[in-house]
């Protein structure tokens, strides 16, 4: 199987992960498309490790890593959100602005 | 004896410095110590703040103080000669110095008598890259001469100032500036560098600007003192000038390696430091055409009046000139350009005197007239003359100043008007001032005869046999001059009936503090004049005394019928027509104020303009611009994390594309 398929496959996923990350409003679906991006990163790591014929399967070892990574970020993300929307009732990402210059219209 | 000079000037310098940093504290603790008897130390209300007159509060150091010790202000209650234990203080650290500096001058001036000759020393020597600056003093006799007349003059004023002045809210500060005045005039009269005389000739132009301007309250008193200050400020640039153009020339500041260089030195150079020195020479000594701030500065206190404005700093401008008198000898254009300068200025204030209504500006119009007889006594080459009538009229101007303080504080208004008759209620001041008229007018045996006398002959001398001078500029000298002495005795008739004769008045004789330093002047006035029997240069010879003598009798007779027939009449409005503009003084200010003033105020006003709408307008007119496109600037900063990251991205995907099309 050509080296081709699971890279522009990954490729499509992580364009995915990037247009999640940069357009969706709910905090919990930008993580997720976090996660499809880093998911993209793992099925290149695999990929590229066969290609390669890594004796020591670095590559193979590095997606674990980035898996158990994952699993920390989306645990501490998660917790964000919650305490997110504990505080402010939402979890839009657009109307979490407070650090914004705020008298923009005032002037 | 120049270290005896340098104490001199430093003791009055350290006393001011004294008085004007610690003036207050000092009445403050006395008057802790209960010398102030029992005074309750009411806060006296602040003066009050004359518009436009914020600038001079920190000229004022004692302003801030003054709201705790109500100095003299609280002395109705006191019996005369009580209310001067609160001017205790001034007295400590102005009067005190003053005291000893003129013994010392004394000393100075005994050891120059006995012992004649130049004795210079040198403090150090600063370099400057060109020709250095030497601070040191030097004192022959006629420094010693000045000296003594400036420590005299000095101290009359500053005893005579404790009863005059107690009353006023700034004594303290008054006494330390006058304190300061002395010794820069000291140090004038004893340097032995051009530039250390400026430095002096500076700082008393400072003086008298803070001194005019003593009540600054009032407009007139704030008004003056700057005239005062711009005017001389006019003649003082020229000096500067001058003295650079000489240092250079010669190559030193020292004055007598300028003095005897000055004759080797190209005639043009030694002709435009002389004109240069002129101009700082007018506007110090008030000769036309500088002339016009010497009446205004009357404004100020009487024995500053007497101090500055009569008898010493206005003398310094002649005294300048007696000092470079060889460069003046190698330039000859610019004696006569000081023989007309002179000669218009004493005729023109001996005029403008005859008609004034104020006491003190007939006095004030007298010193220019008297002084343009130095002037003239300089130019014609009676240096030794010129001398000794600055010194007589230093005695008997300072005289007839404090004897006029005397009768405005009885009277309570320097308007001739006001007074009148007051001879019999004043015989000490009327004794005192009769004897200053006397001397001003010329009649023997009055110093002022002896030393007009010796002018007069040299002047004469000079029209009839040739000098220096071209002949129609010595003709014009003593011409003027005879005339001046004619007009000079109609004057001072005048002034001496209005204030004294006609109708008695009431008045009260000045106190004891006032009336000694007048006295002791009007015996000095008395016997000056028979020290210059010694040199035969000032001998009075019969020709011209009588001459001079014809013009004065002339002149008082004339106002004195002129008054006889009605004494309640001001015999100046026999003048008719020209009464007016002998008032006005030939309306010389009101064509600087067209002329001058006008035209700067305008361009004043005009620099203003584009100062507020140009300079400013662009400054504001950018604030609008800056806002915009902060506002701009702004617009990506939405506080979305989402905007940012896309502009991440496509910032990076913009690299990534430019590293792939260009590799």
């Amino acid at each position: 199987m050509s080296v081709a398929y699971p890279a522009v496959f990954a490729a499509l996923l992580f364009s995915v992960g990037v247009y999640g990350v940069l357009a969706r409003r709910n905090a919990i679906l930008v993580l997720m498309s976090a996660e499809l991006m880093l998911n993209a990163v793992n099925i290149n790591l695999v990929a590229f490790d066969m290609w390669l014929r890594d004796v020591l399967h670095g590559g193979q070892v590095l997606a674990l890593f980035t898996i158990v990574i994952a699993a920390a970020e989306i645990g501490l993300g998660l917790a964000i959100v919650l305490l997110l929307f504990r505080d402010r009732g939402n979890i839009d990402v657009d109307r979490q602005d407070v650090l914004r210059e705020s008298d923009l219209e005032a002037r | 004896m120049t270290v005896l000079a340098a104490q001199a000037i430093a003791l009055p310098f350290l006393g001011a410095l004294f008085g004007l940093l610690l003036g207050p504290w000092t009445t403050r603790r006395l008057a802790e110590v209960g010398l102030r008897a029992s005074v309750p130390p009411v806060a006296s209300v602040p003066p009050t703040e004359a518009p436009g007159s914020e600038a001079h509060v920190e000229a004022e150091p004692d302003v801030t103080g003054e709201a705790v010790p109500p100095e003299g202000r609280a002395a109705p209650g006191f019996a005369p000669g009580g209310g001067a234990r609160g001017a205790l203080g001034p007295v400590l650290y102005a009067v005190l110095p003053t005291v000893l500096t003129a013994g010392l001058t004394i000393v100075i001036g005994l050891g120059a008598w006995l012992d004649p000759g130049v004795r210079t020393a040198a403090l150090t020597t600063i370099p400057t890259g060109g020709p250095d600056i030497t601070v040191g003093l030097s004192v022959d006799g006629l420094a010693a001469l000045l000296g003594v007349l400036v420590g005299l003059v000095a101290l009359a004023v500053q005893v005579y100032s404790v009863a005059y002045m107690r009353d006023e809210p700034r004594y303290s500060s008054y006494a330390a500036f006058v304190s300061l005045f002395t010794a820069a005039m000291l140090l004038v009269v004893y340097a032995s560098d051009l530039l250390v005389l400026y430095v002096g000739w500076e700082v008393m132009g400072i003086c008298s600007y803070f001194l005019v301007g003593h009540h600054w309250e009032e407009r007139t008193g704030s008004r003056a003192a700057v005239k005062a200050f711009l005017v001389t400020r006019v003649g003082d640039a020229g000096l500067l000038l001058g003295i650079i153009v000489l240092g250079l020339g010669a190559g030193s500041f020292d004055i007598a390696t300028v003095l005897a260089k000055a004759p080797d030195l190209p005639s043009g150079t030694v002709l435009a430091a002389a004109l240069l020195v002129l101009c700082g020479v007018a506007g110090k000594s008030a000769l036309f055409p500088l002339h016009t701030w010497l009446p205004d500065a009357m404004a100020g206190p009487t024995p500053i009046s007497a101090l500055i404005h009569a008898a010493t700093m206005v003398a310094a401008g002649v005294y300048l000139v007696a000092r470079l008198y060889d460069v003046f000898l190698a330039a000859p254009a610019a004696l006569a350009v000081l023989g007309l300068m002179a000669a218009v200025s004493m005729l023109g204030s001996a005029c403008a005197a005859l008609a004034q209504v104020d006491l003190k500006r007939v006095l004030a119009y007298s010193t220019i007239s008297q002084l343009a007889v130095m002037a003239a006594g300089l130019a014609v080459g009676a240096k030794s003359a010129a001398m000794f009538h600055l010194v007589t009229h230093g005695a008997f101007k300072a005289l007839l100043f404090l004897a006029a303080g005397c009768v405005i504080h009885a009277v309570g208004s320097n308007l001739l008007a006001d007074m009148g008759g007051l001879a019999k209620a004043m015989p000490y001041t009327f004794g005192a001032m009769t004897i200053g008229y006397l001397a001003l007018a010329g009649v023997p045996p009055t110093s002022g005869f002896f030393s007009k006398d010796a002018v007069l002959e040299h002047v004469q001398d000079t029209a009839l046999r040739g000098g220096d001078l071209p002949g129609w500029a010595s003709w014009a000298v003593y011409v003027s001059l005879l005339v001046t002495i004619a007009l000079t005795a109609a004057y001072s008739t005048r002034a001496w009936l209005l204030t004294f004769l006609g109708p008695a008045r009431e008045a009260h004789e000045a106190p004891g503090l006032m009336r000694w330093p007048v006295l002791l002047l009007a015996g000095v006035t008395l016997v000056l004049g028979f020290a210059g029997l010694g040199s035969a240069e000032l001998r009075p010879h019969v020709a011209p005394a009588a001459m001079s003598l014809l013009f004065t009798v002339a002149g008082a007779a004339a106002v004195y019928y002129a008054w006889r027939d009605d004494p309640a009449k001001d015999p100046a409005l026999r003048l008719g027509v020209l009464r007016r503009p002998f008032e006005r003084a030939f309306y010389v200010d009101e064509l600087y104020d067209r002329t001058i003033v006008g035209p700067v105020r305008l361009l004043a006003r005009a620099v203003k303009g584009i100062d507020t709408h140009a300079v400013d307008g662009a400054v504001e007119a950018s604030v609008p611009v800056t806002r915009f496109a902060g506002r701009l600037a702004r617009l990506p900063q939405n506080g979305n994390p989402q905007t940012y990251l896309t502009g991440l991205l496509a910032g990076a995907v913009f690299l990534v594309l430019a590293v792939v099309a260009l590799t």
